[in-house]
């Protein structure tokens, strides 16, 4: 299986330093949760120069219905970009359509181009399965098959047929990744249904990651959880950014603004003839300019409470 | 006082007003005792029935077990109830007969009841699904005689002797079973269906989104989450093999015979049931209690097979 160019700078990092689990971490060890919370106030370009991801005039029908309409928005390497804005304004639809998850939809359809890495995944040859080998996906309601933790997290390296050295050390490093690994490594062999809500998305996470991917979607993978599962697994995107890139569907402004480095405003504007709601894209920046600054008086609008 | 109550050709003050006596005592209602009694009659007729059955089962086996001890019955390797000179009463060959035809109908039923539950649940569009359903259910109305003599007079001639070239007899367990295969597919397929199709589509999306295809989203994810249903569905297909008399009586033979090879005639419990049931034997006597001792044992084991299914339903059990 052949992966993008920073696949050298990839690996699965502990969550706290001195464990054992220096050999994975390949790219660098991870400090403690707060560290990583200051480090994220760094400097980012207010244009993306390298975009790991980006789509042009995207635009999205459910049979009929144009459901979004000429989305651009790139995506930063190892940064996380929220989507957010009113229920309805499509973008948990351009969420999927960024790993094809879209396909399952009976009679959707994409028009633009979703370029990753350079590539246009919606190009004719392209393997659905393959693209989301490299972007995966996490949902808003925790669902963790029926089996084992541990078989859980060893399940998409099985599938994909990964090349896998030792199993035990990759689910290993995947719980440790999504900071799960010292609640869970005495019950691996347990059922996954065990686990509370906010371990279960957080063992989620650890799925996810097991199969190394480049880009994680996340839609409000909080949406389900209490305060303070939320707050962990929040804590535990901004660790993520030292590896992968994150892209997130939120109805929380405060949890866009805690975590993003940019965000992405959508709005639905009703059709003049059939009354349907077609999504589009209003603003898209830096977090910080967005939430102080918005250009856009929908954007104020909404982020100051006046609607949605 | 309200207005309501000095006008002297209002209407009745309504009740709960400050004051009033309020009347809440019941109206006698007849309909609804009836309806009671009536409903009450239709659970304890299934009730009874169950009870008369073991009743009438019990009472002549255990006369039966006077003649014949219980270890003759069930260690005995020759059954020739009928035979004047020298009867034997070990029940072996046709329960054998019973398991060798019951395997073969599993081994056709589950593959095909499983592969039509997967495609209908996982692969087929929702329009398909519509129209295919109610077709495979079809099979199940057709009247097992029928399949009888479709085991007897097309299985075994054309396609086992014919088209396959296999050694069988006129009668023969393999015909006897693949039919009785076909008639359980529409059980396990419909109740399997039922199961996968009831698992979460969330399951379903998670697995794709790890990059996994159909096929191992249905044999990984779905199937093992839907193992209770499906489990259910084959045990029902199961006693339901077991139980099936006409197809068996027809084609699979009337011989007792102790062998495992399928190709061979051979008589299973309900064969033997079916065809000594006819009267020939005087009441009272051994051999017609013979019936009552094969019919018992058919009812223990089946009230295992069913003990079973209900511990594998509760064991496999997941709250997705």
């Amino acid at each position: 299986m052949v992966k993008g160019t920073n696949m050298s700078t990839h690996s699965v990092t502990a969550s706290s330093p001195g464990t054992e689990a220096n050999r994975h971490t390949a790219g660098g060890s991870v400090g403690s949760l707060s560290d990583v919370a200051q480090e994220i106030e760094r400097h980012l370009p207010d244009k993306l120069m390298d975009p790991i991801m980006e789509t042009s005039l995207l635009n999205i029908y459910y049979g009929d219905f144009h459901a979004v309409h000429d989305v651009n928005l790139a995506f930063g390497r190892n940064e996380i970009t929220a989507l957010i804005g009113p229920s309805g304004c499509g973008k948990s639809t351009v969420l999927r359509s960024l790993n094809r998850m879209n396909d399952l939809v009976p009679g959707a359809r994409v028009e633009g181009a979703v370029n990753y890495q350079g590539q246009n995944i919606y190009a004719r040859g392209v393997d659905p399965i393959a693209v989301r080998t490299h972007v995966g996906m996490v949902f808003q309601k925790p669902n963790p098959f029926p089996k084992s933790i541990y078989d859980n997290v060893a399940y998409g390296p099985r599938v994909t047929g990964m090349k896998v050295d030792d199993m035990d050390d990759l689910v290993e490093g995947a719980l440790r990744g999504a900071a799960l690994w010292d609640e869970v490594k005495d019950k691996l062999k347990q059922s996954a249904y065990g686990l509370s809500g906010g371990q279960q998305q957080r063992l989620c996470i650890a799925r996810t990651i097991a199969t190394k991917p480049n880009v994680i979607l996340m839609d409000e993978p909080c949406s389900a959880l209490d305060p303070i599962a939320t707050a962990r697994v929040e804590d535990l995107m901004l660790q993520l950014t030292q590896d992968y890139t994150i892209v997130i569907v939120t109805h929380n402004m405060q949890q866009a603004a805690r975590v993003s480095d940019r965000t992405a405003f959508f709005t639905a504007r009703p059709d003049e003839t059939t009354g349907n709601r077609t999504g589009l894209l209003v603003e898209y920046n830096l977090t910080k300019q967005l939430f102080s600054q918005p250009s856009d008086q929908r954007t104020e609008d909404y982020i100051s409470g006046r609607f949605g | 006082m309200t207005t309501t109550t000095t006008t002297p050709a209002g209407p009745p003050s309504p009740a709960g007003l400050r004051g009033d006596p309020v009347d809440l005592s019941g109206r006698s209602r007849p309909g609804e005792a009836v309806i009671r009694g009536v409903l009450f009659a239709a659970a304890l007729v299934s009730v009874l029935t169950t009870v008369g059955i073991v009743i009438a089962l019990l009472r002549p086996a255990v006369e039966f077990f006077r003649d014949v001890p219980v270890w003759e019955f069930l260690g005995g390797t020759r059954w020739a109830p009928n035979d004047s000179g020298n009867p034997d009463f070990g029940v072996w060959p046709l329960v054998s007969a019973t398991l060798v035809i019951t395997v073969v109908a599993l081994v056709v039923a589950i593959p095909l009841g499983l592969g039509a539950a997967m495609y209908l649940s996982e692969y087929a569009s929702p329009e398909m699904r519509r129209r295919l359903k109610p077709i495979v259910e079809l099979l199940a109305g057709v009247p097992s005689v029928v399949y009888g003599f479709f085991a007897l007079t097309f299985v075994t001639p054309n396609l086992l002797q014919k088209v396959l070239h296999i050694d069988v007899g006129f009668t023969n367990a393999l015909a006897a079973g693949l039919v009785l295969g076909v008639m359980i597919i529409p059980t396990i397929a419909s109740l399997s269906e039922d199961a996968l199709f009831a698992v979460p589509l969330s399951l379903r999306q998670g697995s794709f989104a790890m990059g996994a295809n159909r096929m191992q989203t249905t044999l990984r994810v779905v199937l093992p989450a839907a193992m209770s249903g499906v489990a259910a569905a084959v045990i029902l297909g199961l006693s339901r093999a077991v139980g099936e008399t006409m197809i068996v009586a027809l084609a699979a033979g009337s011989r007792p015979h102790l062998s495992l090879d399928p190709r061979e005639g051979m008589q299973a419990m309900t064969g033997y049931i079916a065809s000594t049931a006819g009267g020939e034997n005087p009441v009272g006597s051994t051999s017609y209690n013979t019936l009552f001792a094969v019919g018992l044992l058919l009812f223990v084991i089946t009230l295992i097979i069913n003990v079973i299914s209900i511990a594998l339903v509760r064991r496999y059990r997941q709250e997705y």
